[in-house]
């Protein structure tokens, strides 16, 4: 059986690639995809305590998030669409106003 | 017998007027305003004659209660209306002259400005000084009493373009309130011991008390700050300022406010209160010698003014000063004899003092007019009975109501009574200085009149013949003229009451007014014929004292018209205090005004103002503004600084997790 430690090693990585990923790319999509990189790197950490401890809950726990990130995903997809049809650019430095 | 009167009436009636005339008196011609304020004004008169007419058949006193005002808890203030003998002699004074001074007013002011402002203030203060004398209790005469201090403000700045009267106005009300402050202590004090206002329940509960007994130090308190009321209305010593400097107001405001009503009713505030004097002696005694020093204090200043209507207006004040020394020897029923006869002959003097100025085209300096009794026969005439009433000689109104009063302060106190006899020397004296120096002699204007100075006096314009009665149009621009005949015709009724309106007698008016002031002050018959000789003697004295003062200024501004000079020359320092008025107004300005007006300055305004409340504001508004300047800055709008914000705070909760959990 694999130690939890590699577990949350490998969750604690994958975090805080999102992090940095998130802080310091420019591009929405990129961004995005550093978000979905974090909420995985959670996931991780809930299932491996939930195969650790022998409760269910952490799985389900785990489903509930992946659903939410779906429709976050639809959402901040559509929102990304919008943006670019409007400003004409990805970059979130350039988009730094709510007004047009 | 309770028969309805409708007391009310009196009142409302100039109440309606000047409601009419103040609202809508703009868009009327000007014959409409007169028709309004003369038809009111003398529907309240006519109201006051019918009452007096039925006034043998009523019970007195008699009371109308029109509307409950206040009520808390057991204290209650009602609109009511209280007529006794007192109130009815006020009510024909003040509607009756008020009425003649309308008249008056009607040719004095005709070619004013704000013709129909003038006459609306005149009906407001019709109201509420018929208010004032009306009311049944302290409080509802308290509304008449400022109300008329209003009209009073209003009208002495009628001419509020010109800066004196504007002051002179704010003199007067300001004087007022320190006079004001007073009478509220002393009515606070009458609520907190008696628990009303109203005359009638007071005055129950007062009646049982004696100067012995332990409530008298509180009528004393209340008696004395009731005389600070009445000092102010009044112009009694020492708030007597203001009304040297009413004169600018237009004459006939000057006839009727300040001569004949407004000033009265401090007098009749004293006498109406006469059951709580009456038991504090020493308040009575501070209210005579105020009297007494009012009286000569003012006829010195007097003598040595030049201008007509102050020197009028310094012997109204000397006149109230008569008045509160009868009131202070317990004399009310002839301090209001004398009340009524003054409101005669110095409501005559002033609207005769009028139709000279105005003759002589705003004029108001004694020393440029002269030589004019040829020209305004009329004026000169009447203003011959005015200043023989009031220097007392017989058989003119004001030698009864003043030998009256000297002769009952002789009774108390001989002082009282040398102090009134030369005053009514210095009295006749000035009267007949102002007499001489206006209609005898030559006329001194000629060369003033070339010169065009008609503005400042009085602000009174020069041109009045578009309704000149006579027609005088052949009269250069400040050419002597007499008045209209709608300003001679209330000249002479008051110049005819002047002379028979002491007729009457002052025992019978005594007599009438008894059940006001308690049949206790009339004296018995016996003792006032024990007294028939002693007064034949003081008669005798104070004629001789007004015939003194007519030889006097015969002597001096008739026969020999150089020799004033010299003698105020050989007085010197003395005749500069006096003409100065003894520099009271510098004092005063000195003592009280600067130091309220540094103080209020360095204080109120620097130091509480400026420095505390306005800086409490102005700095926390400021402190927002910067510490909301550099919270701003973290509102960039950049996404990846919130996220950096949003990861450095996660991180400080993190650290703060960690060094708790490994506490």
């Amino acid at each position: 059986m694999v130690p939890i430690s590699y577990y949350l090693i490998l969750s604690g990585i994958l975090f805080a690639c999102g992090a940095t990923g998130f802080l310091i790319k420019r591009n929405i999509i990129s961004i995005f995809i550093s978000i979905e990189l974090m909420l995985n790197g959670v996931n991780l950490s809930f299932v491996a305590f939930a195969a650790q401890w022998h409760a269910l809950s952490g799985q389900v726990f785990v489903f509930f998030v992946m659903v939410v990130a779906a429709a976050e995903a639809a959402v901040g997809l559509a929102i990304i669409i919008a943006v670019y049809r409007t400003r004409e650019t990805l970059n979130v430095d350039q988009v730094d106003l709510l007004k047009l | 017998m309770t028969s309805n009167l409708h007391l009310w009436l009196i009142p409302v009636l100039p109440l309606l007027g000047a409601a009419i005339n103040g609202f809508f008196g703009k868009k009327f011609s000007r014959q409409a305003v007169v028709g309004v304020a003369l038809l009111f004004s003398g529907a309240a008169f006519a109201v006051v004659l019918s009452v007096a007419a039925r006034f043998s058949s009523l019970s007195i006193p008699h009371t109308e209660f029109l509307a409950t005002w206040i009520r808390a808890g057991s204290f209650q203030a009602d609109f009511a209306f209280y007529l006794d003998q007192l109130s009815l002699i006020m009510l024909l004074v003040v509607t009756g002259v008020g009425f003649l001074i309308h008249i008056y007013a009607v040719g004095y002011m005709w070619e004013e400005a704000g013709f129909y402002r003038f006459f609306a203030y005149l009906n407001l203060f019709m109201f509420f000084m018929l208010t004032l004398v009306l009311s049944s209790n302290y409080l509802l005469m308290f509304v008449g009493w400022e109300g008329v201090g209003l009209a009073s403000y209003l009208l002495i700045g009628f001419w509020f373009t010109k800066d004196s009267a504007a002051s002179a106005s704010k003199k007067a009300f300001i004087v007022n309130r320190i006079g004001d402050f007073g009478f509220l202590i002393a009515l606070f004090l009458v609520i907190k011991h008696f628990g009303s206002l109203n005359f009638e329940q007071v005055f129950q509960s007062v009646t049982p008390m004696s100067p012995e007994t332990a409530g008298a130090g509180l009528l004393t308190a209340i008696g004395l700050l009731l005389m600070v009321g009445a000092a102010g209305k009044s112009a009694q010593i020492p708030l007597y300022v203001w009304l040297p400097d009413a004169m600018e107001g237009p004459t006939p405001v000057s006839a009727l406010i300040h001569a004949a009503t407004m000033v009265t009713a401090g007098v009749y505030m004293v006498a109406r209160s006469h059951v709580i004097f009456d038991r504090a002696p020493s308040a009575l005694t501070v209210v005579a010698i105020v009297g007494t020093l009012t009286a000569l204090f003012a006829a010195t200043i007097g003598i040595a003014q030049t201008d007509i209507k102050k020197v009028l207006a310094y012997s109204t004040i000397s006149q109230l000063g008569y008045m509160f020394m009868a009131c202070g020897v317990a004399a009310y029923s002839a301090g209001v004899f004398h009340l009524m006869t003054h409101a005669f002959f110095k409501g005559l003097l002033f609207l005769a003092a009028g139709s000279v100025i105005h003759a002589v085209g705003g004029e108001q300096d004694m020393r440029r007019m002269g030589g004019l009794k040829e020209h305004i026969p009329w004026t000169f005439w009447t203003m011959t009975a005015g200043t023989f009433a009031i220097a007392g000689f017989p058989p003119f109104a004001g030698f009864f109501s003043k030998d009256e009063i000297l002769f009952r302060a002789a009774q108390v106190s001989l002082v009282y009574w040398g102090i009134g006899v030369f005053t009514a020397f210095l009295t006749s004296f000035y009267m007949f200085r102002l007499w001489f120096l206006t209609f005898f002699g030559t006329y001194r204007g000629a060369e003033a009149a070339a010169e065009d100075h008609g503005g400042p006096g009085d602000g009174h314009g020069h041109d009045t013949h578009g309704h000149d009665a006579h027609g005088h149009d052949e009269h250069g621009h400040g050419g002597i003229h007499e008045s209209p005949k709608v300003m001679l015709a209330p000249l002479v009724v008051l110049a005819v009451l002047s002379l028979v309106g002491g007729w009457v007698g002052s025992g019978r008016f005594e007599k009438f007014l008894s059940p006001v002031f308690n049949a206790a002050t009339v004296m018995p018959a016996a003792e006032a014929a024990e007294h028939g000789n002693s007064e034949m003697l003081f008669t005798g004295i104070s004629v001789f004292a007004a015939a003194l003062g007519l030889y006097l200024a015969w002597l001096l501004y008739y026969r020999r018209p150089q020799l004033p000079q010299q003698i105020a020359a050989g007085l010197g320092g003395l005749y500069r205090a006096v003409s100065h008025k003894y520099y009271i107004d510098e004092l005063y300005a000195n003592l009280f005004v600067k130091p309220l007006i540094a103080g209020s300055t360095l204080i109120l305004w620097h130091g509480i103002d400026r420095d505390v409340i306005d800086a409490t504001l102005d700095n926390s508004a400021h402190g927002a503004n910067e510490v909301s300047d550099s919270f701003r800055h973290m509102q960039s709008g950049n996404l990846r600084s919130y996220a950096g914000w949003v990861a450095a705070g996660a991180a400080v909760v993190i650290a703060y997790m960690i060094w708790m959990g490994t506490r």
